[in-house]
C-alpha cells in the first residue's frame, strides 16, 4: 500500500497544483508533498515489506536502497523551491510545480518498477516531464538546451525501447511465456538467447546510459544543467541519474543470469573509466560554473559505473556513493544557484569575489566542492576509497590507477573554477543581477542540510542503510 | 500472409530510401506519414485469422496518429514557421542514399545471422526494423532543419515499432501502448518546442543552435 | 536462303521500325498537352529531307566530325543485331556477347562526343562533359542489371540471359531498366529533348552542329538505341523467347508500344530534374538494380 502512495501522492499533488489558482501559494505544494513522500520512503526503509506489492511494481531491496535518497533530495529542493519561486514571480509557476511533483512520482514508479515495460514507460514519462522544467528560464539558450535534451534523450529512450524489445525476444526465443518481469527474466537464466541478450545489453546501456549521462552520451548534460534552474539541476543530477542507474543494474542482473556477466562488467568498467576521463578533461578547461557541475555529474556517473562493474563490495560502495552523490549534488546546485542570482554572471570571466558579496553561500559552495572532490570527512571520500580498494583487491590495478588520476584532474579543474569565483576582488555582471536576492535562512538551510547529511553519511553511516545496501547487493548478485 | 507482410515491409524499406534522397521538406513529411500508415496496418495483417476488436482499434489509432495527426502537426509547424522548403543536408543526398542502401543490405545480412523463432524465419521484420532505425539515425544526424530531425525520429520510431511486432503475440498491448505513448507525447512536445525555436530564432535551422558551448 | 531472309527481316525491323518510336512519343506528349502534334511518321520525313541536304562542316574540324556519327550509327546497328528478337534469336550469339553490346553502345557514345569536341566550340564541349559524366553512373546501373540477368540465368549469352523470373526482383529490375532507358536515351527527367536553350542541353548540344546526312545518321541512331533499350527491357520482364513466332512478334510489338507510351507519359508528367539532382536519380536507378541483383543472389542461394 505504501508503495502505491509513494507514486500517487506526488502525482495527486501535481494534479492539485495544476488546478490551484494562486501563483503565490502554489509553491507550498512542493514541501508538503515532499514531506509526506519522505516519511513514506523512510518508513519503507525502516520497515521493509516482506513481499513485493505486485509482480510488476514493488519496493524490492534495490528500490529500498535508493529511493529514500531521492526522496530526501526532493524534500531539500522543495524547501528551497518556496523562496526560489517567490524570487521568480515574473514567471507563472503552474507548469513548473506540476512537472516537478510529477517528476517525483515518476521517479518513485521507475525505482519500484519490476517489469521491463513499466520501467521504460516510467523513464520515458520522466524524460518528458522534465522538459518544461528545463526551459523554465524561457531564454533562447534554454530552448537550445531543451532541444538538445529532447533530441539526445529521445534517441536514448528509443534505443532503450529497442533494447527492451530485444530482451523480450531473447526471452521468447528461450521458451518464455511473455512474462517480462525482471524476476521471470532472471529465472529464465541461461535459456535466454545469448546473441539477443548481448544486443539488448548494448542498446539498453546506451539508452539508459544517455539518461545517466555516461560518456559518450553526455552531450546534452552541460547545456541542460547549465540552463536549468538550480533545483531542477539538483533533481536531474541526483534523482534522474539514480533512476537510470537502477535501470542499468536491473538489466545487468538479467544479463548476468544469462551468462554474459563478464561482458557486462567489462563494458561498465570501460564506460565508467571513459566517463571519468572525459569529465576530468572538460573540467580542466571549464569556465562556466554551472556547466562545470554537469561534468562533475558525468564524473560521478562514471564512478557509479565503475563500482557496479567491480561487483560485490564495489556494488555496495556504488550504493553508498549514490546517497553521497545525491546529497552533494543537491548542495552544489542549490548554492551555485544562489551564487548565480547574486552575481548575475555564470563564468569565471564575469564573476569573482563572491566570498565578499555572499559570504555564506560562498562558504557552502567551497564546502560542497570539498565534498564532491572526495575530501574527508565527507561521504564521497569513503565510498570512492572503498571502490579503489575493491579495484585493487580484484586485480584491476590499472583501472584504479587511471581512476585516481582522473579524480586528481577533476580536483584541479573544480578547485580552479570555484576558487576563481569565490576569492579575489568582488566583481559582478550587473546585467543579470537579481536585486531581490538576499541570503536568507530559507535559501541557505537546504544546501547546509545536504552538506550535513553528506558529512553524517561519511562519519556515521546509519546501520539501517548499510543493511539496506547489503540486501540490494544480495538481490542483484543472486543467481538461481 | 507472410508474403503480404514482406511486401509491406519491402515497401517501408523503399520509403526509407525515398526519405534519404528527397530534398524537399513536404515530401519528407509525406514519406514519414505513408510509412507510418503502412506500418499501422501490419498488426491487422499479422492477426488476420484471430481478429480482435482491440487489435482493430489499436491499428486504427496507429494509422490515424502516424499517418494523419502527426504529419498535420508538422505541416502546421512548417507553415507557421514560414521556413524554406528545401533541405540543406549535412550529409549529402547521394552519400546518405548509398549509406542507407548499404545499411539496408547489412541489415538483411545481419537478420539472417540472428537466431529467430521458426515463424519469423522468412520474415523481413528484423531487417526492416534495423534498416529503418539506421535511416532514422542518418536523417537525425545528417539534416539540419528541426522538422527534418523530427521526421528522422519518426522513422526511427517506425523501425522500433517494426521490431516490436515480433512480440505482438506474447505481449501485445504493451508494445503498442508504449510506442503510441512515446510517439504522441514526444511529437506534441516537440511541436511546441519547434514553435518556440522559430519564435526565438526566426528560423528552424538547427545549425543556428550553436550559442551554447564551452 | 533462310539466313539471308532472316538478316533482311532483322535489318527491316531495326532500320525501318526504329523511327516510329520518337513519333509515338511525340504524339503521346501532344495528346496529353491537348494538341494534335506532328504525325507519327514525322521522323521518316525528317530523315528523307536531311538525306537530300548538303553538309556544313567547320573549317577547324577534322574528318572525325563526319566519321563520328557514321561510326556511332554502325556501332548501334551492330549492337542491335546482337540483341535477340524473341524466338528469332540474335544475328550473332556467343558467350559474353552482352559485354560486346555494352561496349558497342559505349563506342557510339564516344564517337558522338568526339565529333562534338571536333567543332572546337565551348557549348559542345560542355554538353559532351555532362553527357559523359552522367554516362558513368548510368553505366553502373546497366552493368548491375546485366549482372542480375546473368546471375538469374547462370550464363553470359544474351539469348539465354533474357529468360525472366517472376517476383519482386523482376519488378525492381524493370523499374531500374526503365530509369536506365530514360537516362541513356536522354529523356525527361534527365534531359529534355525539345529544349531550345543551350545551357540546359546535355545530349542535344552535342549534335547541334551536325547537318544533312550525318544529322540523319545521328537521329536514326538515337531512334535505334531507343528501340534497343525498349526491346531489352521487354525481354527482361516478359518471357517472349518461349512463345510461338507470331504471338512473340505481336507481344513484342505491343510491349514496345507500351514502353514507348510510358516514356511519353513520363515526359509529359515530369519536369526535367535540376542538374545537381541527376546524380541522385542515377544512383537510385543503380540501387534498384543492386537490389534486384541481391534478390536474384539470395533467391539463388536459398
Amino acid at each position: 500500500m505504501n508503495e502505491l502512495l509513494l507514486i500517487l501522492v506526488p502525482l495527486g499533488a501535481a494534479g492539485a497544483a495544476a488546478l490551484w489558482p494562486h501563483d503565490r501559494t502554489r509553491p507550498w505544494f512542493l514541501p508538503a508533498a515532499g514531506l509526506v513522500h519522505a516519511l513514506l520512503a523512510l518508513g519503507l526503509l525502516l520497515r521493509p515489506p516482506t513481499a513485493p506489492f505486485l509482480p510488476w511494481l514493488g519496493c524490492d531491496p534495490l528500490a529500498r536502497a535508493m529511493l529514500p535518497a531521492v526522496s530526501l533530495l526532493f524534500l531539500g529542493c522543495a524547501c528551497y523551491g518556496v523562496p526560489y519561486l517567490r524570487l521568480r514571480t515574473e514567471r507563472p509557476n503552474r507548469v513548473f510545480v506540476a512537472s516537478f511533483l510529477a517528476g517525483l512520482g515518476l521517479m518513485s514508479a521507475a525505482h519500484m518498477a519490476r517489469h521491463l515495460g513499466v520501467l521504460w514507460i516510467a523513464t520515458e514519462a520522466l524524460t518528458l516531464s522534465s522538459v518544461p522544467l528545463l526551459h523554465f528560464n524561457n531564454t533562447p539558450r534554454a530552448f537550445e538546451a531543451t532541444w538538445k535534451y529532447l533530441l539526445v534523450g529521445g534517441t536514448g529512450i528509443a534505443f532503450s525501447l529497442l533494447g527492451s524489445f530485444c530482451l523480450g525476444y531473447a526471452s521468447l526465443y528461450g521458451g518464455g511465456a511473455g512474462d517480462l518481469t525482471f524476476t521471470a527474466l532472471v529465472a529464465q537464466g541461461t535459456a535466454l538467447s545469448r546473441p539477443w541478450v548481448l544486443i539488448a545489453w548494448v542498446l539498453l546501456l546506451v539508452g539508459y546510459g544517455t539518461k545517466m549521462g555516461l560518456a559518450p552520451m553526455h552531450a546534452w548534460k552541460p547545456d541542460a544543467y547549465g540552463e536549468a534552474p538550480g533545483i531542477v539541476g539538483a533533481m536531474l543530477a541526483g534523482g534522474v541519474t539514480t533512476v537510470a542507474f537502477t535501470a542499468v543494474l536491473r538489466v545487468r542482473a538479467v544479463v548476468e543470469a544469462a551468462g554474459a556477466g563478464v561482458v557486462a562488467s567489462r563494458t561498465l568498467l570501460v564506460i565508467g573509466l571513459f566517463s571519468t576521463l572525459v569529465a576530468a578533461l572538460f573540467l580542466l578547461s571549464a569556465r562556466d560554473f554551472k556547466r562545470m557541475l554537469a561534468y562533475s555529474s558525468v564524473e560521478h556517473m562514471g564512478i557509479l559505473s565503475l563500482g557496479a562493474a567491480l561487483g560485490g563490495v564495489g556494488l555496495w560502495a556504488a550504493f553508498f556513493h549514490v546517497w553521497n552523490n545525491s546529497m552533494t549534488k543537491g548542495a552544489l546546485f542549490l548554492t551555485a544557484g544562489n551564487l548565480r542570482r547574486a552575481a548575475g554572471g555564470r563564468t569565471i570571466d564575469e564573476v569573482s569575489g563572491m566570498s565578499v558579496i555572499t559570504p555564506r553561500s560562498a562558504a557552502l559552495f567551497v564546502a560542497a566542492l570539498f565534498a564532491v572532490t572526495a575530501c574527508p570527512p565527507f561521504g564521497p571520500f569513503f565510498s570512492e576509497l572503498l571502490i579503489v580498494k575493491t579495484a585493487f583487491a580484484t586485480r584491476h590495478g590499472w583501472a584504479a590507477a587511471g581512476f585516481l588520476f582522473c579524480l586528481l584532474l577533476a580536483f584541479f579543474g573544480l578547485t580552479r573554477v570555484v576558487f576563481a569565483i569565490v576569492y579575489g576582488r568582488p566583481h559582478q555582471a550587473a546585467r543579470d543581477l537579481d536585486p531581490r536576492f538576499r541570503e536568507t535562512l530559507a535559501v541557505l538551510a537546504p544546501p547546509a542540510g545536504f552538506l550535513l547529511l553528506a558529512l553524517g553519511l561519511g562519519l556515521a553511516t546509519p546501520e539501517v542503510l548499510r543493511e539496506a545496501w547489503t540486501a540490494a547487493v544480495r538481490q542483484l548478485s543472486s543467481t538461481p | 500472409m507472410s508474403d503480404l507482410l514482406n511486401l509491406l515491409i519491402g515497401l517501408a524499406m523503399g520509403l526509407n530510401l525515398v526519405a534519404l534522397g528527397t530534398s524537399r521538406l513536404p515530401s519528407l513529411i509525406r514519406v514519414a506519414a505513408v510509412q507510418g500508415m503502412v506500418l499501422g496496418t501490419m498488426p491487422l495483417v499479422m492477426e488476420w485469422d484471430e481478429l480482435r476488436v482491440l487489435v482493430l482499434v489499436v491499428a486504427a489509432a496507429t494509422v490515424a496518429m502516424k499517418g494523419l495527426v502527426i504529419p498535420a502537426l508538422l505541416r502546421r509547424a512548417m507553415r507557421t514557421a514560414n521556413i524554406d522548403r528545401d533541405l540543406y543536408p549535412l550529409i549529402g543526398f547521394v552519400p546518405s542514399l548509398l549509406l542507407g542502401a548499404a545499411g539496408m543490405i547489412g541489415a538483411v545480412g545481419l537478420a539472417r545471422r540472428l537466431p529467430l523463432l521458426p515463424e519469423h524465419h522468412e520474415s523481413l521484420l528484423v531487417a526492416g526494423a534495423l534498416a529503418s532505425v539506421l535511416t532514422g539515425l542518418l536523417l537525425l544526424i545528417g539534416r539540419s532543419k528541426a522538422i527534418s530531425q523530427v521526421c528522422g525520429y519518426l522513422i526511427l520510431e517506425n523501425g522500433i515499432y517494426l521490431f516490436g511486432l515480433l512480440l505482438i503475440h506474447s505481449t501485445p498491448l504493451l508494445v503498442e501502448g508504449g510506442i503510441l505513448l512515446d510517439l504522441t507525447v514526444a511529437v506534441f512536445v516537440t511541436g511546441i518546442i519547434v514553435d518556440r525555436i522559430q519564435r526565438a530564432f526566426d528560423s528552424l535551422d538547427t545549425r543556428k543552435l550553436t550559442v551554447l558551448r564551452e | 536462303m533462310t539466313s539471308i531472309l532472316e538478316l533482311l527481316v532483322r535489318l527491316a525491323v531495326w532500320l525501318l521500325l526504329a523511327p516510329l518510336l520518337p513519333g509515338v512519343i511525340n504524339k503521346v506528349k501532344a495528346w496529353v498537352a491537348g494538341r494534335r502534334g506532328p504525325p507519327v511518321l514525322q521522323l521518316y520525313y525528317d530523315l528523307a529531307r536531311l538525306w537530300r541536304k548538303g553538309v556544313v562542316v567547320s573549317t577547324l574540324a577534322s574528318p572525325g566530325f563526319i566519321a563520328g556519327p557514321a561510326i556511332a550509327w554502325v556501332a548501334v546497328l551492330a549492337a542491335a543485331l546482337l540483341l535477340p528478337l524473341g524466338p528469332l534469336g540474335a544475328a550473332l550469339s556467343f558467350r559474353g556477347d552482352v559485354i560486346l553490346l555494352v561496349y558497342l553502345l559505349a563506342l557510339a557514345r564516344f564517337c558522338t562526343a568526339w565529333a562534338a569536341l571536333e567543332t572546337g566550340s565551348a557549348f559542345e564541349g560542355m554538353g559532351a562533359a555532362r553527357e559523359v559524366s552522367y554516362a558513368v553512373l548510368a553505366e553502373a546501373a546497366v552493368i548491375t542489371a546485366v549482372l542480375t540477368l546473368s546471375m538469374q540465368s547462370g550464363s553470359l549469352v544474351l539469348s539465354v540471359m533474357l529468360t525472366p523470373s517472376a517476383g519482386p526482383g523482376a519488378v525492381l529490375l524493370a523499374v531500374g531498366l526503365f530509369t536506365v532507358l530514360l537516362a541513356e536515351n536522354c529523356r525527361v527527367p534527365f534531359d529534355d529533348p525539345n529544349t531550345h536553350l543551350e545551357l540546359t542541353m546535355i545530349h542535344e548540344v552535342m549534335v547541334l552542329d551536325h547537318s544533312g546526312p550525318p544529322l540523319a545518321a545521328v537521329l536514326h541512331g538515337a531512334a535505334m538505341k531507343l528501340l534497343l533499350f525498349s526491346i531489352l527491357l521487354v525481354q527482361a520482364v516478359l518471357p517472349v523467347g518461349e512463345l510461338a513466332p507470331v504471338t512473340a512478334a505481336g507481344t513484342l510489338i505491343a510491349a514496345v508500344l507500351v514502353v514507348t507510351v510510358a516514356v511519353g507519359m513520363v515526359e509529359s508528367l515530369l519536369a526535367r530534374a535540376a542538374f545537381r539532382r541527376v546524380p541522385l536519380l542515377l544512383t537510385t536507378a543503380f540501387l534498384l538494380c543492386v537490389f534486384a541483383l541481391l534478390v536474384a543472389w539470395k533467391g539463388g542461394a536459398a
